[in-house]
């Protein structure tokens, strides 16, 4: 049984490391718990750089190159900081066929960045999902966890812009 | 917990209910939820309390209820009023006239005589709509944990096998393996610890047919899963869900929680020998952990990436043990075949292809949502009975099946029957059960750049054949569809096709030029009309603009 790391803190003093140990204790260090743990960084780091695949990879007792060969696997977790809203835009067939692909051209004009990235100040990602379920309501798009269905580009942009103008308000 | 105890539990919740003088239930799917279905579930829960009718009309929130394009739905469950496109204030109309003063609300209506439910056939859907998704009374006050009392106080494991291969139920994961054959390899495989896995790892997109079950309905799949434990000799159960449905995973990780309290799962179930548990393993955004192989090694905490078979997971699965893997919809036809026999399993569909298939009907077609219907009905009438045909002003030109997998079948072969084998012979498969109808505005070219693209994105990149062939299929294809093809690379197309097909090393690789394939054997005047198209050219259909996708 490796040794819990529960005790210690983590040398940045950054105490969501704790939150991750207890995760990492539920599954006994397990390698093969290796995704769930992940999940966990993710949720609660936001994204998984470096220094935590290192971290998961000791407590893991797991080859670094197995780690980050997972996360980079997998669509899911991300290597990158996320902005403050993410636009996940569906792009399975049923929302292909309702035409996602004009959301998805008016939504990049609008935000000037591709679908995979995040605006440069930080604020909006724009995500590409590859169905989300929802294909009775399409073309739809989940907006900070919520669905909307049944969009065209004006709405979709606009619903960009509300975020826009909030944080707008929030900086003046 | 023992039969007469699970007896109990179900009379008592009957007659609780039975205390009521009606029944409201709303849908709490996703396809609701993202139209406004919590608010409606707010303002009923408001309204009722406001009119002190809360000991009078019990509220119940419930799986899909079919016709999602149409939601937020509400259904009075005693006279089966279903209610379309209702809001805060249709909700107030409901309860003010219907349950006050016992008068349909007209403009909201749902005509429950349309072909779209009388044509249907529920049995995996069963109680979607009617019980409420988040308690395991009410599963087990409509029957639920009883197939799974059977199987374990009166049939062998070998009978709950026969029981299934009576039943001529196929695998609904798409390529349809006989169940009943693979648990009884499982069963007769050598080995101490075995496990069950469920694979809800539903990739395809356009298909929402597991998303549904699980969310309507968890306890089905848990009692199909155990009942398999119990038949294969497996005290460990997995199930795969994909990271994407987080609604369906709360919904499970309940029903797991409330089955335990319940000795339902765990320890000497129904005082038995045997024990049961089932851990829910998420998926990280990857298709080809659909593939059995690539799943197992996922659920390892590895990366998704299939190995050759055999040995197949049935005699080496998941850590080497035999390992019985079926998809959502299979385990959720378990309990009532165990509950009502094999023999009126089969009576259901075709002789070869035996009980319902739900599909998620969805593209353009007016009646988008989820149906079950039986075997063997033919494509026709899922189209244009059950889905209201196409919008107006355009006309039904395909129906695509089985996702990135299948084809695309033309409007030639709408007599068709549903069934395994006649899908096949037009070149796509029964798949998982996505079905998105195409009309007179979709290009076929386009739509065949669009699921190689997601097969060049999702190619784990094992085998060289699939990892770099959906990389040249697609750019011929991009060629192709610009315009500046020849017909050269129309054969080259077909080449590589071929090639992809017979020699990549799984299911994803081998299956992904079908659409290809299937575009140009229906549709292959809208590719050659595209070479050499002359300046100003106009192809048939819109030309969607390319979705980059990263």
């Amino acid at each position: 049984m490796p040794p819990t790391s529960q005790e210690k803190t983590h040398p940045s003093g950054d105490n969501r490391f704790k939150l991750l140990d207890r995760a990492i204790t539920k599954h006994q260090s397990r390698g093969d718990a290796l995704i769930e743990v992940l999940h966990v960084a993710q949720g609660i780091f936001g994204f998984l750089d470096n220094d935590l695949l290192i971290y998961v990879a000791r407590s893991l007792k797991l080859p670094l190159s197995r780690v980050y060969g997972v996360a980079t696997f997998y669509h899911f977790f991300t290597l990158k900081p996320k902005g403050k809203h993410t636009f996940v835009l569906c792009t399975g067939t049923a929302c292909y066929v309702k035409g996602a692909s004009a959301i998805q051209k008016a939504v990049e004009h609008h935000c000037g960045v591709r679908f995979g990235q995040t605006t440069p100040d930080n604020q909006i990602s724009l995500v590409s999902a590859r169905c989300v379920g929802s294909c009775g309501r399409a073309p739809v798009a989940v907006l900070d966890d919520a669905v909307a269905g049944k969009l065209t580009p004006e709405t979709a942009v606009g619903k960009i812009g509300e975020w826009q103008l909030i944080s707008g308000e929030v900086a003046a | 917990m023992t039969v007469e105890e699970l007896r109990e539990v179900a009379e008592t919740e009957r007659a609780r209910q039975g205390k009521f003088r009606h029944r409201i239930t709303y849908c709490s799917a996703a396809g609701c939820a993202s139209c406004g279905g919590i608010a409606v579930h707010e303002a009923l829960a408001k309204a009722l309390k406001a009119r002190n009718l809360e000991n009078e009309v019990e509220l119940a929130g419930t799986g899909c209820m079919g016709l999602c394009g149409e939601g937020p739905l509400v259904r009075i469950v005693g006279d089966g009023t279903l209610y379309q496109r209702v809001d805060v204030a249709v909700v107030e109309k409901i309860i003010e006239e219907h349950i006050v003063l016992g008068k349909k609300v007209a403009e909201n209506l749902v005509d429950t005589a349309d072909p779209f439910f009388a044509s249907q056939v529920k049995i995996v859907l069963e109680n979607c709509g009617t019980t409420d998704s988040e308690k395991i009374d009410d599963y087990i006050a409509a029957g639920g944990y009883e197939a799974l009392a059977r199987a374990v106080t009166e049939l062998q494991p070998a009978g709950v096998v026969e029981e299934i291969r009576k039943s001529g139920l196929r695998g609904r994961g798409g390529a349809g393996y006989p169940t009943g054959l693979k648990w009884g390899i499982v069963r007769k495989a050598p080995g101490e610890q075995k496990y069950v896995v469920c694979n809800a790892d539903e990739g395809d997109p356009g298909a929402f047919m597991d998303r549904s079950v699980l969310e309507g309905d968890p306890h089905r799949v848990l009692e199909g899963m155990a009942i398999g434990g119990y038949a294969v000799g497996a005290s460990q159960g997995f199930i795969y869900v994909r990271a994407e449905y987080p609604l369906a995973i709360e919904r499970l990780r309940l029903a797991i929680k409330h089955a335990e309290r319940a000795g339902l799962l765990g320890n000497r179930i129904f005082d038995s020998q045997f024990n049961f548990r089932i851990d829910i393993r998420i998926g990280a955004g990857a298709f080809v952990c659909g593939e059995e192989t690539a799943l197992i090694r996922s659920i390892e905490g590895k990366r998704g990436r299939p190995r050759p078979r055999p040995p197949y997971p049935s005699e080496k699965g998941l850590w080497g043990a035999p390992t019985l893997i079926n998809n959502v919809e299979t385990f959720a036809n378990i309990a009532p075949i165990i509950r009502k026999g094999g023999a009126w399993f089969a009576a259901i569909g075709t002789p070869k292809s035996t009980g319902t298939k739900v599909f998620a009907l969805a593209g353009k077609i007016r009646n988008t949502g989820l149906i079950e219907v039986p075997m063997g009905i033919p494509l026709r009438k899922i189209i244009f009975d059950i889905g209201g045909g196409t919008p107006e002003g355009t006309t039904f030109k395909a129906a695509q099946t089985g996702g990135p997998s299948g084809g695309c079948i033309p409007a030639e072969s709408l007599d068709l029957p549903v069934d395994y084998e006649s899908l096949a012979t037009v070149g796509s498969i029964m798949g998982s059960g996505g079905l998105i109808v195409m009309d007179s505005t979709s290009n076929m070219v386009d739509v065949a750049k669009y699921f190689m693209d997601f097969c060049v994105d999702e190619s784990c990149g094992k085998c060289v054949p699939c990892r770099v062939g959906t990389v040249h299929i697609h750019g011929l294809l991009e060629k192709i569809s610009e315009g500046r093809g020849t017909t050269d690379d129309l054969a080259l197309l077909e080449e590589l096709c071929q090639m992809v097909k017979d020699t990549s090393l799984c299911g994803l690789g081998q299956s992904a030029p079908n659409p290809v394939l299937s575009t140009l054997r229906f549709f292959r005047h809208e590719y050659t009309e595209l070479l050499h198209a002359p300046e100003g050219y106009v192809p048939s259909g819109t030309v969607n603009e390319k979705s980059t996708t990263q």
